[in-house]
């Protein structure tokens, strides 16, 4: 099966992501897959970037080594990735511009001219997009419909880029392509969606009824509530950016307790200053949806890499004790439901719900069917509404209750007042230092952690039952560790995947018994210390073979993973 | 008819002789006259003495951390902005833990009513100095007394050009009344900085000291609010002479609601909870293909 990776290397601000994600469209349209990668560094101009993305007739998930295509639009993305081109892979750059010694895999495509003669020099990234094309041997017109709808009707801007496009098509139709050892063509017309971690995370949001967002800007977690920020007019939602993270999370809680669904997103470093935040909601018991987009820390660490070194921060944040759930989903589609469901867990348990992502998750794209809206159910829980007087007569906003889940009524309903406090506090939510109350209020608190447990789907399971070597994942290695499953599998060897997309209340029991159907457990983890093995050791009191581990920033690819199995 | 009663809440832990107290009865007397009922009043509460008021006021109350009392207040105004909503801090919780929060409540110009408690003192911590202490101040973490400058929380609002800056003192209740109550009707974000004797802690800045001091601008009926040039002199009075009144007003700056489009006709509690249209989102998932 044709299997084939391109990858879009040059400076910030030279559009690379632009073509990455224009190629991205035309072969998901095409009824192709699709999955992309961004790699990018914490500068607006200059440096080094790229965009990968691979393209598959049936369904990818992650990106492993080596290059078909490199798109170079400077030098020093021939100088580094050069080594990756696979036997026969084809490297366009613009030799008019970029002095390199000849070499068999160069293709030099006049970047700048071609796209100069079509009518603006600023066009080359649709040369290249083009010319990519045309060594596939891929029919052209879906690049013109992409880039149509892409640039609109803003005068002559789309018809520049694709006489631009068609230029670098012809180019490389006439140099290149018959000596280019991989061809594609469209498959069929279905209608697909392409979309990537931090959209789908928006998407989900949208979906669950979310109206309220406080969120202060920090990579890789921005994407959300830009993507808000830009539908809240036509959705009739507020997204405010906050001055700070405190005040982010601080404000969704207050816009929760005052009756909406509200939401904050961030990374690490912004969620360290909201765990205090967390704690106010587990004590007011408030709900709150918190999306954490890891990067490499500690303190401001990579700011544009990904890593998953706060699994047991999230899991332990804020002083005292409460209940908390804590979903992580491996891929785009999984990150929309994700959400709707976190949005139910914290509204039905009042209490705080994080979404863990990573940059790997955000900013990376899929081809997916669809997104299955009439799967998501809006389940607000024990709230009470202003007419139903008689579950307000003698209302006590955080009533002793067998599940520890107390019926919630809202500011604002005639003939009750909603009384709640960060101190400890009575039924009423008056604040108390009554040891006996104190006991009584945390026990009712910890008792929604059982009806929680209950709602954890266990985790999802790949490959062969009974395996010889079972990798255990969270988040966004989905892909990585099931694709290095389909590569053990075609050599032979029992493996299987086990995969936590919703990580805590913890699934001890099915854990345990994926533990002992296996002959070897290795976890794979984006970080430095195998936080989810201590995790499953700690829950289970089982000990894994070994850790994969990998925390220089970028996602696994498949054979690293194979590589850690020892 | 609404009546003090509504408002009565449980036993008070302040020190006699505390400032709350006539606070206290200030807001109670304020609502009162507005003839807001309790349910249509939330009250949000930062900590310390200050942030324990709320709960001796019969209202809805979200008492939330220290410092962070504006937060969930704007918060809960957005999603329900027929509430009424008092933001009730004190000095060191305001001005010092959420300072931050303070300066991007007056830029959002939103329709709350902050009350801060200003005693220039730590109470509940028993007795630092706070970022309103005077310089010279002396404490047990600040024995040789205190070198930095004082916050002056009323030249900073008027600076930023904050659509209502009051200051009030407990010791002239029925003018603090009066100034909340114009807090509360003012559309906008509206300080009212209140001082108050703290006769455990500040033995510099007695109810006699303030008493000495303080005046009403509005007394002789010269001084007009809207005029910054002046706000900005009294904003800077001082040692010998205190004003007390609404030393800034700018009715002319939108309040954040009037400027959100999803709240133009109704509060965001009021939107139907079933989540979106299905067909609406699916047609929305079209730009993604």
């Amino acid at each position: 099966m044709l299997d084939l990776k391109i990858k879009i290397g040059g400076e910030a601000g030279q559009g690379m992501q632009t073509v990455s994600h224009t190629l991205a469209h035309v072969f998901t349209r095409g009824g192709l897959h699709v999955f992309a990668i961004q790699d990018y560094q914490s500068r607006i101009r200059g440096g080094h970037n790229f965009s990968a993305l691979r393209i598959r007739e049936s369904p990818v998930f992650s990106m492993p080594r080596g290059v078909n295509i490199l798109i170079a639009l400077n030098k020093e993305t021939i100088d580094l990735h050069r080594g990756e081109l696979h036997e026969g892979g084809v490297i366009i750059y613009d030799g008019e511009k970029v002095k390199v010694e000849a070499h068999q895999n160069l293709l030099s495509v006049p970047l700048d001219r071609l796209a100069q003669e079509g009518g603006n020099k600023l066009y080359g990234n649709s040369v290249a997009a083009g010319a990519a094309l045309g060594l596939l041997g891929y029919a052209f017109e879906p690049l013109a419909e992409v880039l149509r709808d892409v640039f609109g009707k803003k005068g002559t801007v789309a018809e520049d880029n694709v006489k631009a496009a068609r230029a670098g098509y012809d180019f490389t139709t006439r140099n290149g392509h018959s000596q280019f050892p991989w061809k594609f063509k469209p498959l069929d017309d279905r209608r697909r969606m392409l979309i990537a971690g931090n959209e789908a995370l928006a998407l989900g949001a949208l979906a669950a009824g979310c109206k309220f967002v406080s969120a202060y800007p920090m990579t890789p977690s921005t994407g959300i509530m830009t993507y808000l920020a830009g539908k809240a007019r036509e959705w009739d939602i507020i997204v405010e950016q906050a001055e700070d993270e405190i005040s982010a999370i601080t404000m969704a809680i207050g816009a929760s307790f005052a009756g909406v669904r509200a939401m904050t997103a961030t990374s690490g470093g912004g969620f360290c200053l909201m765990v205090e935040g967390l704690g106010l909601a587990g004590m007011t018991e408030t709900p709150i949806v918190v999306v954490e987009a890891q990067r490499p820390g500690p303190a401001i660490g990579l700011p544009t890499r990904t890593e998953q070194s706060d699994l047991e921060f999230v899991l332990h944040a804020s002083h005292g004790e409460f209940p908390r759930a804590v979903l992580a989903p491996g891929t785009s589609e999984e990150a929309f439901y994700a959400m709707a469901k976190a949005f139910n867990l914290a509204e039905k348990y009042q209490t705080p719900v994080i979404v863990m992502s990573d940059q790997h998750l955000a900013d990376s794209y899929w081809t997916i069917d669809t997104l299955d809206v009439s799967r998501i159910t809006i389940d607000r829980g024990q709230l009470i509404q202003p007419e139903e007087t008689e579950k307000l007569a003698g209302y006590k906003r955080h009533a002793i209750t067998h599940s520890g889940i107390s019926p919630r009524a809202l500011p604002g309903y005639p003939g009750i007042t909603v009384v709640t406090d960060s101190d400890e506090h009575d039924e009423e939510g008056h604040l108390t230092e009554d040891t006996g109350l104190r006991t009584r209020m945390m026990l009712k608190r910890m008792r929604k952690e059982i009806g929680l447990a209950q709602e954890i789907s266990p985790p999802k399971f790949y490959g062969t039952a009974n395996p010889e070597v079972l990798l255990i994942g969270w988040g966004s290695t989905y892909g990585a560790i099931r694709e290095a499953v389909d590569l053990l599998q075609a050599q032979g060897q029992k493996a299987g995947m086990m995969h936590l997309s919703e990580i805590w209340p913890f699934p001890s029991g099915a854990v345990a018994t994926a533990l002992e159907s296996a002959r070897a457990c290795f976890v794979v983890e984006n970080n430095a210390t195998g936080q989810l093995a201590r995790l499953i050791r700690r829950e289970t009191g089982k000990a894994v073979t070994g850790k994969i581990l990998k925390f220089d920033g970028l996602p696994f690819s498949p054979e690293y993973i194979m590589e850690g199995i020892k | 008819m609404v009546t003090l009663k509504d408002y009565a809440g449980g036993p008070t832990a302040w020190c006699p002789g505390c400032g709350n107290f006539m606070l206290l009865r200030a807001v109670q007397e304020a609502l009162v006259g507005l003839g807001k009922e309790p349910h249509e009043v939330l009250s949000v509460s930062g900590i310390g003495q200050a942030g324990k008021l709320p709960h001796y006021l019969r209202c809805n109350t979200f008492n939330s951390l220290h410092g962070r009392t504006l937060p969930p207040a704007t918060g809960a105004k957005l999603a329900n902005h027929e509430l009424t909503v008092l933001a009730i801090a004190g000095d060191g919780d305001c001005y010092g833990e959420g300072g931050n929060h303070f300066l991007h409540a007056i830029r959002r110009n939103i329709d709350i009513t902050l009350i801060v408690h200003d005693n220039q003192v730590y109470g509940l911590t028993k007795g630092q100095a706070s970022p309103t202490s005077d310089t010279g101040f002396a404490t047990k973490i600040q024995p040789e007394g205190v070198i930095l400058a004082p916050f002056n929380p009323i030249l900073v609002a008027v600076a930023m050009n904050a659509s209502f800056v009051a200051r009030g003192f407990t010791g002239e209740k029925d003018h603090l009344v009066g100034l909340i109550q114009e807090a509360v009707r003012h559309k906008g974000f509206a300080l009212v900085d209140v001082l108050q004797p703290c006769p455990s802690f500040n033995k510099l800045n007695t109810f006699a000291w303030y008493k000495e001091r303080v005046y009403k601008l509005d007394e002789g009926g010269k001084y007009d609010p809207a005029d910054r040039a002046a706000a900005f002199q009294k904003a800077q009075e001082w040692d010998s002479k205190i004003p007390i009144g609404v030393i800034y007003t700018n009715p002319k700056r939108p309040t954040m609601e009037e400027q959100i489009h999803a709240i133009r006709e109704a509060p965001l509690v009021k939107f139907a909870t079933g989540g979106p249209d299905r067909s609406r989102f699916e047609r929305l998932l079209e730009e993604f293909v």
